[in-house]
């Protein structure tokens, strides 16, 4: 294994009462994706805006390339690149007027920054708006635009922060095959996520963060791998049937049942096998589904395997344990 | 867990690097600015509608408080080119507010540039925008009947003197900007500010007809000062005391704001 690009260690951060980091340790490996999976508000984007230099810890420490983020912080910026949950991009100006300055501000010279903008521009489809101001552009090209941005500099260390929210399916295929690019040339990328699917097809380590604390570090692969690759649910009428659909589901070979309200949720790997017995069970047992999904496994059943509880939105993880996360 | 050290990208040491940041962020301010003249042209009639008003509705009243031989337009307009660059720095606070909204500052921070080159390539702009608006109101001062007095290197110095003041006035707006992070709510801030210390002054009437306790106030804060000073270069008269009243405003309101707005940029939300 190579050196790590960054070591977090026992790093907290609290807002007030709240505690947003508690003791978070993960280090990565250089040359690799590693991604912060977790709901809105798990402290994700706090941990991005500690190891960018944004904000400062309440206890722990963290290092980019060996260089403490407070302590060094100055060093740190020349090493890093960063595209945070917005665009931060400037409306009035031009594509190329933003990257430009950018450029300049990350002190490259001249000559760089202008062959660095152009060449951003066309490998991210912008070369024919270029010339125009970005309050005329769609949602998706300033969210390209801005992680152009974070580009500018060639930057070893790159942060992403929700890359792929609000991005059509062409441009997050796109953004992903970049962000594979980067990574073949060395880069380090830290990406934070809400979908397990994504971890997977892009990072080769993923933390799982929870109210502010990991609780799991491992690849998104093994994950998954522990949750079975596919989910069966079937919605039943009321809670009676589904505890009944339950118990019979139970009593056959094959993945434990898990009910919640009227929903009871197989997850195995062989999903075609499960369907079938399964719903021949239910007919046996005369218990008739409202609907049946077949879906890939999603945060929330990475949740519910690892802590019982379904990922809540911080907003509503004090009050909303019923809610179904949106995953 | 330790770190292996990893060759780190070196950044060039560059000789003048934050006077570069400066005018890299003056520059994009000023292009900002360029692509909005809607914005530039309304901020302008705001304050000829002011000049025009003033000059011939208080004309008749404010005359007879005045000495003998001197015009009230005469008089008006060294306190509107203080009004209009004390207004003008109000744009300070509403830019850096809509830059911390949209994340902009968020990215200037992240990136290896100087810590102070946001907040002075923006005042820095602001005080481009007030030579334009300044050179306005001269034209148009001098359509309405306004005439110098004392010859054109003084009035020219009144001029530098107003925008000195504007420069300073745009530290406080920048502090006002960062403490509430929305552009409407620093507009909405920056007026109580703006308000009291240019209507409460010797900008547009002499502050012997204001009652005793606002006197105390009006005759002793800083655009009075300035209004003095620029009436004095602007008529004739000794205006070195005035000068130096207004120079040491400037220099104190920098040296309180300045810093807090650095601080403010540095832990900026």
């Amino acid at each position: 294994m190579a050196g790590s690009a960054i070591v977090v260690d026992q790093l907290t951060k609290r807002f007030g009462s709240v505690t947003a980091l508690d003791r978070v340790g993960f280090a990565v490996p250089a040359g690799t994706v590693f991604g912060l999976l977790g709901p809105n508000g798990a402290g994700k984007t706090t941990a991005i805006r500690i190891l960018t230099t944004l904000l400062r810890p309440d206890g722990g420490s963290a290092t980019v390339l060996g260089l403490d983020v407070v302590r060094d912080a100055a060093a740190v910026r020349h090493q890093i690149g960063l595209a945070g949950q917005y665009a931060a991009v400037d409306e009035h100006l031009t594509g190329r007027e933003n990257l430009r300055l950018i450029g300049r501000l990350a002190q490259l010279r001249r000559a760089e920054f202008r062959a660095r903008t152009d060449q951003l521009l066309t490998r991210f489809g912008l070369a024919e708006a270029a010339s125009r101001p970005v309050r005329t552009y769609s949602g998706g090209m300033r969210r390209r635009l801005d992680v152009a941005a974070a580009l500018v500099a060639r930057p070893p260390v790159l942060f992403l922060d929700e890359p792929t929210t609000g991005l059509d399916l062409l441009s997050r295929n796109e953004l992903w095959a970049v962000i594979r690019e980067l990574v073949a040339d060395g880069t380090t990328v830290v990406l934070t996520t809400q979908y397990l699917e994504e971890a997977d097809r892009l990072t080769d380590r993923v933390a799982v963060i929870d109210r502010g604390r990991v609780i799991a570090d491992d690849t998104a692969a093994a994950l998954k791998a522990s949750l079975g690759s596919t989910v069966v649910e079937f919605d039943m009428a009321d809670e009676q049937a589904a505890a009944r659909a339950a118990v019979a589901l139970a009593g056959r070979r094959g993945p434990r049942p898990e009910r919640e309200s009227s929903h009871v949720r197989l997850t195995s790997n062989d999903s075609s096998a499960v369907l079938i017995d399964s719903l021949h069970t239910l007919e046996v047992s005369q218990l008739r589904p409202v609907a049946v999904q077949v879906r890939p496994p999603s945060l929330d059943d990475v949740f519910l395997l690892l802590t019982g509880h379904h990922a809540e939105d911080a907003q509503a993880g004090a009050d909303g344990p019923e809610r179904r996360g949106a995953a | 867990m330790t770190a292996v050290p990893l060759p780190l990208q070196r950044p060039a040491r560059r000789l003048f690097g934050p006077v570069r940041d400066v005018l890299a962020v003056a520059g994009r301010n000023l292009n900002v600015i360029r692509r909005t003249p809607r914005l530039l042209v309304f901020s302008t009639i705001q304050p000829l509608v002011f000049l025009v008003l003033f000059r011939y509705v208080f004309a008749g009243v404010a005359e007879k408080t005045l000495p003998p031989g001197i015009p009230y337009v005469d008089y008006l307009m060294p306190g509107i080119f203080v009004q209009v660059t004390v207004f003008g720095a109000m744009n300070t606070a509403i830019g850096l507010a809509a830059d911390l909204q949209t994340g902009l500052l968020e990215r200037f921070r992240s990136l290896p540039m100087s810590r102070v080159a946001v907040l002075a390539g923006r005042t820095l702009a602001d005080l481009a925008r007030n030579v334009f608006v300044v050179a306005l109101m001269t034209g148009v001062g001098f359509a309405v009947g306004f005439r110098i007095h004392n010859g054109a290197g003084p009035f020219l110095g009144g001029l530098v003197l107003v925008l000195m003041f504007g420069l300073a006035m745009s530290w406080v707006y920048a502090v006002v900007g960062l403490a509430v992070g929305d552009p409407e709510t620093a507009q909405a801030a920056g007026f109580p500010i703006l308000a009291p210390l240019v209507f409460a002054s010797s900008a547009f009437i002499p502050v012997t007809t204001m009652p005793g306790w606002l006197q105390a106030f009006a005759a002793h804060q800083p655009v009075s000062y300035s209004a003095s000073a620029v009436r004095a270069l602007v008529l004739g008269g000794p205006a070195a005391t005035y000068i130096w009243d207004s120079l040491a405003w400037y220099a104190a309101i920098i040296i309180v704001f300045a810093p807090l707005g650095a601080w403010l940029y540095r832990r900026a939300a």
